[in-house]
């Protein structure tokens, strides 16, 4: 029988916002997370790293249902995703932010109407000029406050990524999950907006887990660090125990930015 | 045989029961099951249409998205609607012209094209020619939003990505595609008073006193009511076809490609069920 929203609640999770147990995901015959279980504790920056296709991008989809999942626990904010209904499911993802490896933003939109988009849907009690001020708020926070009135395809990579953060930021939400925020983006712009990750840490006071295979970007925004390797967790801990680490695959990773 | 179990979070919903379908295909794609793929992609196509039924009727209906799709589907192909009504009327005239002229029923040619025009040609032909541009229009759209990611920026954004995107343009396909074809008959008449007076001089007036005196109430009801029909087929495939896309550019083009042919097919043979139906009464 299905249990209510609240039901769902457990009382485990007091401080880990995002508990995955045992999660399985595989598409037809191939197996793309097995057995993944970790948490993301309130206030931290999770960055999850791996090679391209070992299952990053979909275990954060999976934490927000936008894949279904095989088998496992995914438990957000004490609610369990896999026993959410859709109304509910909706509610909780008011709270989670989802910034996209292509920035996604509405190109038939303004920027203006980008962020106009999500906040008058979660945000039904805010005025006018509470909305206009929310808007420029998240801009200015991005740095491109001047942008309001430009269309998608008038802005640069870098830009858009900036647009699509303050887009996510603009709803005030409790955890943040970047799908691989630097990728395609020159050394400058991807150092702007790890900068920038951090920025929205501290000040929406946000839990992120992002998705990446950039090591400097894991190096200035990570608290922890997890490693995918073939849909498995390969090795968890701080930035400094990866930097230490003696195995081939982790050095060949870190060897990258020349350390 | 292993029975599929669909996971904890597929055993509710519309949603879920999609997504069990989408897991079936997959593995009918790997065993190449030509007749198991035929039955999901079935179920697929009767899950997507119950949840835009379903959406239709939720509380959050998007007018603002719907009137702007109106205007994209009516006011933009106007032009495209204006040429080709005129046309149809003006060669329809042309090429029967000597024909009637041999028996001698040359008067009988108003209302004959008349005739045509609003029970068959005005909506068929303007059906497929919405098919090609708003069907192609909905497919592209809809599918170069699926690549970049853009419909599940707006499912995150708590928004329910059929209830914006396929819901209005299902409907205002269903009711600008009539508005369309009543404006096509209308200029394939005034086509054909013109092509009339290519080779003579027959009055605006008598024209269309001849026209309408044959005209009756059940050419013209019939051939409206399907019109609505080949709207909501035209919307439906276009937007099926671009929200389903595959993951890559190349998706685009065949969601586009793909929407035109289903849905000039299926506007073809709702007209053949329309006509049987038609014929019945």
């Amino acid at each position: 029988m299905y249990r209510g929203f609240e039901e769902t609640r457990g009382k485990e999770s007091a401080e880990s916002v995002v508990v995955i147990e045992n999660l399985k995901k595989s598409f037809g015959n191939e197996v793309v997370l097995s057995n993944v279980s970790l948490k993301l504790f309130q206030g931290e920056n999770l960055v999850v790293l791996g090679k391209s296709g070992s299952g990053k991008s979909v275990l954060i989809k999976c934490i927000v249902r936008l894949l279904a999942f095989d088998e496992g626990k995914i438990n957000v904010l004490g609610y369990n995703i896999g026993e959410l209904n859709n109304t509910d499911l909706g509610e909780l993802r008011k709270k989670v932010g989802f910034l996209f490896q292509s920035g996604a933003l509405y190109d038939s939109m303004t920027v203006r109407q980008n962020l106009e988009f999500p906040l008058l849907r979660i945000r039904k009690e805010l005025n006018r000029k509470e909305v206009d001020d929310k808007i420029l708020e998240a801009l200015e926070n991005v740095g491109l406050a001047d942008a309001l009135e430009k269309m998608p395809s008038q802005l640069s990579g870098g830009m858009r990524k900036r647009i699509s953060l303050a887009r996510t930021i603009v709803v005030d939400p409790s955890i943040m999950l970047y799908d691989e925020p630097t990728t395609g983006l020159d050394p400058v712009t991807s150092q702007e907006i790890s900068v920038l990750i951090n920025e929205v840490q501290k000040k929406y006071k946000t839990s992120s887990i992002i998705i990446t295979h950039d090591i400097e970007c894991a190096r200035k925004t990570a608290t922890r660090i997890v490693m995918l390797q073939d849909g498995a967790i390969y090795k968890e801990g701080s930035l400094t125990d990866f930097e230490k680490s003696d195995d081939a695959l982790i050095k060949a990773f870190f060897m990258q930015s020349g350390t | 045989m292993k029975i599929y179990r669909p996971a904890m979070s597929d055993r509710r919903s519309v949603k879920g029961l999609l997504n069990g379908t989408m897991r079936l295909g997959e593995k009918a794609k790997a065993q190449k099951d030509d007749i198991t793929l035929l039955l999901i992609n079935s179920a697929d196509v009767v899950l997507f249409m119950m949840r835009v039924a379903k959406e239709t009727f939720s509380r959050d209906f998007e007018f603002k998205e719907f009137f702007r799709q109106c205007f994209q589907i009516g006011y933009k192909t106007l032009p495209l609607i204006t040429v080709t009504g005129a046309i149809i009327g003006l060669v329809l005239t042309i090429q029967t012209r000597p024909v009637l002229a041999d028996f001698g029923a040359e008067s009988l040619l108003p209302g004959m094209v008349a005739v045509s025009i609003i029970r068959e040609m005005g909506p068929v032909i303007t059906a497929l020619i919405c098919a090609g541009k708003v069907g192609s229009g909905m497919g592209a759209e809809l599918g170069s939003m699926k690549v970049t990611e853009q419909i599940e920026a707006m499912e995150v954004s708590a928004t329910h990505p059929i209830r914006f995107l396929v819901v209005p343009r299902v409907l205002a396909a269903t009711l600008m595609i009539p508005i369309l074809v009543l404006y096509a008959d209308a200029l394939g008449i005034l086509g054909s008073w013109a092509g009339v007076n290519i080779k003579g001089s027959v009055s605006f007036v008598l024209f269309f006193y001849q026209a309408f005196s044959v005209v009756d109430f059940l050419d013209f009801i019939p051939a409206l009511i399907k019109t609505f029909f080949f709207g909501a087929v035209i919307g439906f495939v276009g937007c099926y076809k671009g929200y389903n896309a595959g993951r890559g550019t190349e998706s685009v083009g065949v969601a586009a490609n793909s929407a035109v042919v289903v849905a000039s097919l299926l506007v073809i043979i709702t007209d053949m069920i329309a006509v049987q139906i038609t014929d019945m009464l």
